[in-house]
């Protein structure tokens, strides 16, 4: 167990220095950010000593061996922008992302599973067949249009809930927070809503078609065949069986929702790292943007290894083995 | 002979299908004592396995009882409404699935799925429970049970799987259980070893059971009584040494005749001609009357009645085979 962690961990660093690498020189390609930053009214002086202090002047090469330098020590490299280090950047606004994200996911696991295995369960019933239309709707809506439609019945029509922004957070453990508050939770649920939907769609039909094919198996019949209730034949013998798939989708969407929330970011104003991202690659903040592509791949790293080793508290048969993955 | 445990009268078991309703089971009457093995014998198709169902109430959707009686202990199990029926199941009627690869649910630990049956019907704590699985364990000749019980069904092989389901079987020594070709899928030495045992506890025990199978060399060894089914009715049934030596019924002579070591080494084995027939499409008459060698023209016009004879066998046949045949 502990080798495959290590080489799980290496794997991920392998990538992360392969993904820094081409980010950086393909940015660099991209175009000179000392167009965007500087101002045009500066004089030549001002314009050279922006360039220097920002370490622009030196061929890429020589830059790219700095960022190296500073990588060893911890440093993801200073925003051009923000003149604040990129790590330190990203790690302020990921709370709000992750905020997002764990509620949308976490609605769109408890609404998807229970309706996914009542339509699994009896497709013919008409329920079933609204709950298979609805997620048809959901998996094709465009996330943008969708994140506006709800604003409209929501904040504009209903005015139940306000339309954008974070609303009053409380600080836990040093980390600002939305949901503890009244305020904060009232601006989190459209946006978590609107991340939600598309996920839930997706979770509905893994669930149902998992569950239509394992409550035919002789295992199910054969719990029923010792009293079992209903309750306990559904909850217990088909729902572990079902999970599995479920698992592993929602582990890439949580990756997913996390580095690439943005277009619900921007539709509802969520101040997330979404948004900062792409404010980023508009204004060629190489740090930033590079810091950023790394820890979203440490993320994405991660969330699969949780995922493998769910896989195996859920199936005993696969079991991961300490030698290989 | 005592009150029988089940009897069973004029069942009948219809799906409903596109094409109309089809008769699985057609007026099936039969009874067990106690202690008594019954063998209910038949070809693929011919109804054996969804009589068993029909007992358990397990007939699912688009299937359903149309008539008949099915007494426990002079219950009439088709008036009980589902949880009722529920309580019974595992409690006072067992099941054994045909295949002991299929029958466990793979995701669960065998301690949780025998803890689980015994605490659906008996109100004990968990560690009680789990000794009487131990003990159940030790009665069906399984090694060191308490670790067994931590195990996963794929763990185990065939026959220990088998073992393990005959013993959740066994453990709330119910009046009836119903045994579904259960050695079909097994080695014949463990399959030996399973039935010797099986008949011992039945004795001990004064459980009935019916024991379903295709294979009346199990039979032989096994039941007292035996029914033989064809096309969802019962065509012949009696006191196995007498039905075996002296068939009545040309299907069931068919069906002896077809056994290797049935006729003399160097002779013929001789088949019955023709397939089953699909419930979906059959004969006017007799069912059996397109491979019967003594099919007449009432045979094919006509169904059969049930006529008693003495020496507690019954018949379904115009021209049955004599005595002295």
């Amino acid at each position: 167990m502990l080798a495959y962690l290590i080489r799980r961990l290496g794997q991920a660093f392998l990538v992360m220095a392969v993904m820094a690498t081409i980010v950086f020189f393909g940015l660099f390609a991209v175009g000179n950010p000392v167009d965007l930053l500087i101002n045009p009214e500066a004089d030549l002086a001002e314009q050279e000593e922006t360039i220097r202090r920002l370490g622009l002047d030196k061929p890429v090469h020589v830059q790219f061996g700095y960022f190296l330098a500073g990588l060893a020590q911890g440093d993801l490299g200073t925003s051009f922008v923000h003149n604040r280090p990129a790590l330190e950047l990203i790690l302020s606004r990921l709370p709000a992302t992750l905020e997002l994200a764990f509620l949308g996911i976490l609605i769109a696991v408890v609404l998807g599973i229970p309706l996914g295995m009542i339509a699994g369960l009896k497709p013919e019933a008409p329920y079933s067949k609204v709950i298979m239309a609805g997620s048809v709707v959901g998996f094709s809506t465009p996330n943008f249009w969708q994140g506006l439609m709800l604003i409209m019945l929501f904040a504009v029509f209903l005015g139940w809930l306000p339309a954008g922004g974070r609303g009053d957070t409380v600080d836990v453990l040093g980390i600002p927070v939305s949901f503890l508050t009244w305020d904060g939770l009232s601006h989190l649920i459209l946006p978590a809503l609107n991340v939600a939907i598309y996920k839930m769609s997706l979770v509905i039909r893994l669930t149902r078609a998992g569950t239509a094919e394992v409550a035919l198996q002789d295992y199910v019949k054969y719990a029923r065949a010792r009293g079992l209730s209903p309750v306990r034949v559904v909850g217990v013998h088909i729902l572990k069986n079902i999970l599995i798939p479920v698992v592993t989708v929602l582990g890439l969407e949580t990756g997913n929702v996390i580095a690439f929330a943005v277009v619900t970011e921007t539709v509802f104003s969520w101040p997330g790292i979404g948004k900062l991202l792409i404010d980023s690659i508009g204004l060629l903040d190489r740090p930033v943007v590079v810091a950023y592509l790394m820890l979203t791949v440490f993320l994405f790293v991660m969330i699969n290894l949780v995922v493998d080793i769910g896989y195996s508290l859920l199936d005993p048969r696969v079991r991961v083995k300490g030698g290989r993955s | 002979m005592n009150a029988p445990v089940l009897s069973v009268r004029d069942l009948v078991t219809q799906f409903d299908t596109r094409a109309g309703a089809i008769t699985a089971v057609d007026g099936v009457s039969l009874e067990v004592g106690p202690g008594e093995v019954l063998g209910i014998v038949g070809e693929s198709g011919s109804g054996k396995t969804i009589t068993g169902f029909s007992i358990m109430g397990l007939i699912d959707k688009p299937g359903g009882i149309a008539g008949g009686e099915v007494l426990l202990k002079g219950q009439d199990l088709r008036k009980l409404s589902e949880p009722a029926m529920a309580r019974l199941r595992g409690d006072r009627i067992a099941m054994i699935f045909q295949d002991p690869m299929m029958t466990l649910n793979p995701v669960l630990r065998i301690d949780t799925q025998m803890i689980e049956t015994i605490r659906a019907h008996r109100d004990v704590s968990r560690s009680r429970a789990r000794d009487m699985a131990a003990e159940a364990l030790a009665l069906v000749g399984i090694p060191s049970p308490v670790e067994r019980l931590r195990t996963y069904p794929h763990e185990m092989s065939g026959g220990m799987r088998q073992r393990v389901v005959i013993a959740i079987a066994l453990m709330l020594e119910p009046d009836l259980i119903i045994a579904d070709e259960p050695t079909t899928a097994l080695d014949v030495t463990i399959q030996s070893q399973i039935l010797s045992e099986m008949q011992k506890l039945m004795a001990q025990r004064n459980t009935a059971l019916i024991w379903i199978t295709h294979d009346l060399t199990v039979v032989a060894g096994l039941a007292h009584r035996v029914a033989v089914m064809y096309a969802g009715r019962i065509v012949e049934t009696g006191p196995v040494d007498a039905l075996l030596d002296h068939p009545k019924h040309p299907y069931t002579r068919g069906l002896i005749s077809s056994i290797p070591s049935s006729v003399p080494r160097g002779e013929r084995l001789v088949p019955i001609k023709g397939m089953t027939p699909s419930l979906m499409n059959l004969p006017e008459g007799c069912a059996f009357a397109p491979r019967c060698p003594r099919a007449s023209e009432t045979c094919r016009k006509a169904r059969p009645d049930r006529q008693d004879l003495a020496t507690g066998r019954s018949l379904r046949c115009f021209h049955p085979l004599e005595e002295a045949s």
